[in-house]
């Protein structure tokens, strides 16, 4: 087995030197807090804490929909396969614009760090492929993150980014859970407003 | 080419979404939105999405208003019960989320397994606080359309365009 050495809140900044050149969109919990810290919760971030499952498919949407622009999912391993079915979604609409970065701990940290199904058999990579996404890379180390961050940049999109990482906490933040909040500063961002 | 049985009224319907701004077509394929369907990939600026469940469709529908843009998802009735908890992102968000509904199991139902869901649309929509706007005849089709457009894009919130077995008649089983 891969020995799994990657700190989840070392990951973003080195993948995202540009973040101001990004939007990006993250899933509830653990991915979210450690996308707040890389932006400082900033106007061109969507973050949730619920609809589980949802981030790869509002990406997609948000990719579709502007297509001049790189979109980022953060996203964590159960938020994922609680919407597995997205990745086929991605696959066939193809936006050359829309990164996946999976950050895989193998437990549900939000709840008490319960054991989940990338910590015994599943493997999200073999599974991204299956569906059809172009571009797949694995990283379990600090210093495969630089190749990450070509990937993410060179490989044809959709990019399927695999991060295993500790069990550990995720970065310290706290960010505005306001949906409706959250969802007006992006556009009034976004759209110039 | 043989001229669908849904063609007349899914062409107004097509013009109506497209001139409230629609360009995104998202939908899980049933009988009662496959002309609509067809009409979102055969026109240039509309794009049809093919999802694997009906809820990714919400999400969709967010990620493209937050970059200003508007889609509608199109679903048989039965995927009306997959999508409750992503329904927060416009019940607690603010966001726009217009869906055609085709039903099964309200008039006329000849599947069994379709009653208990089809019965419980209209409770599941309200209770996620989604607007729903019902279509049992022809002539009333533009109207219940536009309220729909317009709870959803100048409220920005769920709305729903239920066409019911009345409308589009009872498949034989």
């Amino acid at each position: 087995m891969t020995k799994i050495t990657l700190d989840r809140r070392e990951l973003l900044a080195p993948l995202f030197p540009d973040k101001d050149n990004w939007l990006f969109v993250s899933g509830l919990a653990g991915s979210s807090k450690d996308a707040a810290g890389l932006t400082n919760d900033g106007p061109n971030l969507f973050t949730m804490a619920g609809c589980m499952g949802s981030a790869v498919a509002t990406g997609l949407g948000m990719a579709l929909s502007a297509p001049e622009k790189q979109v980022a999912v953060i996203t964590g391993d159960g938020e994922l396969q609680m919407g597995l079915g997205s990745l086929n979604t991605v696959a066939t609409q193809a936006p050359a614009n829309l990164t996946i970065v999976c950050i895989d701990n193998g437990t549900h940290g939000e709840t008490g760090g319960q054991e989940g199904h990338t910590a015994q058999r599943t493997n999200l990579g073999m599974i991204a492929q299956g569906s059809g996404i172009p571009s797949v890379k694995e990283i379990t180390s600090a210093d495969q993150i630089a190749d990450a961050h070509d990937f993410i940049r060179n490989q044809p999109g959709p990019r399927f980014l695999w991060c295993r990482v500790l069990p550990g906490d995720p970065t310290a933040f706290k960010r505005n859970l306001n949906p409706a909040e959250c969802r007006i500063a992006f556009r009034n961002a976004y759209l110039g407003r | 080419m043989s001229k669908h049985p849904h063609d007349e009224w899914s062409q107004v319907l097509f013009r109506q979404f497209k001139d409230a701004g629609v360009d995104l077509f998202t939908y899980i394929p049933d009988a009662g939105n496959a002309r609509l369907a067809e009409l979102a990939e055969e026109d240039n600026e509309t794009r049809l999405v093919l999802l694997t469940t009906e809820e990714e469709g919400v999400a969709m529908a967010a990620g493209a208003d937050l970059v200003g843009k508007k889609s509608v998802l199109m679903m048989q009735s039965s995927g009306v019960g997959n999508c409750p908890n992503y329904l927060s992102f416009s019940k607690g968000g603010n966001f726009p989320c217009l869906m055609m509904v085709s039903m099964r199991g309200d008039y006329g139902e000849q599947n069994p397994w379709q009653y208990p869901m089809g019965q419980a649309v209209d409770k599941i929509l309200e209770a996620m606080g989604v607007m729903v706007f019902r279509v049992d005849r022809r002539d009333e089709l533009e109207a219940a359309a536009t309220a729909a457009i317009n709870a959803a894009f100048r409220n920005n919130q769920g709305a729903a365009l239920i066409l019911t077995q009345k409308f589009l008649g009872a498949k034989a089983f």
